[in-house]
């Protein structure tokens, strides 16, 4: 249902890259260029189409360049238009979206093109994220560091085995072979391989773990009047929502954090779903690290509290279960992590507008796009269907 | 043109490391400076919420969940109980352990926020939840204004916390 006053918004065009290791082919400006001009292709539009430029990415100091936006702008056809930049740490991806969305919701501008990316080949996101605190000594190791005992903490919490993690490894890593842009191809890959990989932050294994990688994403958000007239199958936006909670207080659940609960229940309402599991027909969330799949699925009210890692030992997220989860591979194959939240929210357009390719999952109406950051303290999401809210 | 010629079948420059650097005065602030000052005499200073009654330490000054300022000064213990840990087999610029190595959360007794600590004087594979553990400090004629005035923790030899004690924080 449209909400009174707003306009409805939908997505014509998708574009990511191929991601790896190293594009050592590409600049920053060549490798946003490149997923932004497959988003126009897609949309049948050209740079002078566009209104206005979103981009997002993770915080500056991971490549050292400051306000990169400025310099992209030429790039991305924005000179002598609108551009914005969102930060909201690894959610940007999300929520660079949905400020997209807005501007088109809010009609203030009828054609946006939106971008998010990092390269992380030249960058250094374990130092970024390992940041020196004055008269502190240095303990924390990174993100995996830092979530490790909050994994160990959902473990004991839900009694889930200890496979789960290395399950939900496989399944992503068997669902990426299908993704020609995902940046790990990992053919030979079995559960015993993941469980014979190193702990690297006990309880997480190197296998369970994302990679490192360049790369970035783009869309093309229009109006309803726009969407009309296109050709393809839009995906139409039928809700977003943004939370954000303190990474510090008292009382705090990091394991299920009630700002994840909060923004689910929100876009859900507003898309007019009262039973998630049954009534969305695929998922993209951010899963950094594997055993994030179960804990977000309580998160997300897609399982009760505690009962996630079921979901996971039963299949019912793999693409023949009835919530396929992360068809594309999700961030475990591929972790551009400014473009990583946007690559969710474009993989669940993807999956709507039946454009998803061999892991495509068949028949899928309504999807969910997921991203979280910051020390889970960032969330944004959307939902997005074949027919219009 | 000699200089040109000499570059033939060199490989060509793509890529070059460029290490950045940026140096700050750091302000403790209020709450932070009381935190440091006490570690000098090995006091653990936190700081109590009159809206809440929690007790934060490291205290930053202000009580997050209720956006009010953070006024009594409440010494914590220096010992405490392990909610949950990391064994930490990663190398990073910075680090200062050998590899692998336990960084718990520990939450010491009289506060309500857990912190990060190091574990040592025990094999890592017999850290778990519940473990009781006090610091260890420095020695006297080395104590600074730092949190490196704590070495590490230590078990206690007391017996594990019960569950009930620290359940909210895991």
């Amino acid at each position: 249902m449209a909400t009174k006053g707003k306009h409805r918004v939908a997505v014509v065009g998708i574009g990511q890259t191929k991601h790896d290791s190293a594009r050592n082919d590409v600049s920053l400006a060549g490798l946003v260029r490149e997923a932004a001009s497959r988003a126009l292709e897609d949309a049948g539009m050209t740079w002078s189409d566009i209104d206005a430029v979103v981009i997002g990415k993770a915080p500056d100091f991971f490549e050292g360049v400051m306000m990169p936006e400025l310099y992209l702008a030429e790039a991305l056809g924005a000179t002598g238009k609108p551009m914005l930049r969102v930060h909201t740490a690894g959610s940007v991806g999300g929520s660079t979206a949905i400020v997209a969305s807005s501007l088109v919701q809010g009609g203030i501008h009828e054609r946006v093109l939106t971008v998010a990316f990092e390269k992380q080949s030249e960058s250094e996101a374990m130092w970024a994220l390992s940041l020196p605190i004055p008269f502190q000594p240095p303990l924390v190791a990174g993100a995996g560091g830092y979530f490790a005992p909050y994994i160990r903490s959902y473990m004991a919490r839900s009694k889930a085995p200890s496979h789960i993690g290395s399950l939900v490894a496989l399944k992503d890593r068997q669902n990426g072979l299908k993704n020609p842009y995902a940046h790990l191809h990992e053919p030979d890959i079995t559960l015993e391989s993941i469980q014979e990989s190193m702990m690297l932050w006990d309880p997480i294994r190197y296998a369970e773990t994302c990679p490192s990688s360049d790369g970035a994403c783009a869309m093309v958000l229009v109006g309803e009047k726009t969407a009309d007239a296109h050709s393809k199958q839009p995906a139409w936006v039928h809700g977003t929502a943004m939370r954000s909670e303190p990474g510090f207080f008292a009382g705090r659940d990091q394991v299920n954090p009630r700002g994840g609960q909060d923004c689910s229940s929100d876009v859900y309402k507003q898309a007019g779903i009262t039973n998630p599991r049954k009534e969305i027909d695929c998922a993209e969330i951010y899963v950094p690290f594997s055993w994030f799949e179960p804990m977000w699925m309580e998160n997300l009210h897609f399982a009760d509290e505690g009962a996630g890692w079921k979901m996971t030992e039963e299949g019912a997220t793999s693409m023949t279960g009835d919530l396929p989860v992360n068809c594309s591979g999700g961030v475990l194959c591929s972790n551009p992590i400014g473009a990583s939240g946007m690559l969710r929210f474009a993989e669940s357009a993807m999956q709507v507008r039946a454009q998803a390719g061999e892991h495509q999952v068949d028949g899928a109406r309504l999807a969910l796009g997921h991203a979280y950051g910051g020390a889970s303290q960032f969330y944004s999401m959307w939902i997005v269907g074949a027919d219009k809210p | 043109m000699a200089k040109i010629q000499a570059l033939e079948g060199v490989e060509p420059v793509t890529m070059i490391d460029a290490p950045a650097r940026l140096d700050y005065t750091f302000t403790a602030g209020r709450a932070t400076s009381r935190f440091l000052k006490g570690l000098e005499k090995k006091k653990l200073l936190g700081e109590r919420s009159a809206a809440t009654g929690k007790v934060y330490i490291p205290p930053r000054g202000a009580d997050p969940v209720a956006g009010v300022p953070t006024d009594e000064q409440v010494e914590v213990a220096d010992c405490g109980t392990v909610t949950s840990f990391c064994v930490v087999n990663v190398k990073f610029y910075g680090q200062a352990m050998e590899c692998p190595y336990v960084c718990a959360l520990v939450l010491l007794d009289g506060a309500d926020v857990a912190m990060f600590g190091l574990i040592q004087e025990m094999p890592y594979e017999d850290v778990h939840p519940g473990l009781r553990v006090e610091a260890v400090w420095v020695d006297d004629n080395e104590l600074s204004t730092t949190l490196e005035n704590i070495k590490y923790f230590r078990p206690t030899g007391q017996e594990d916390a019960p569950l009930e004690t620290y359940k909210e924080h895991v």
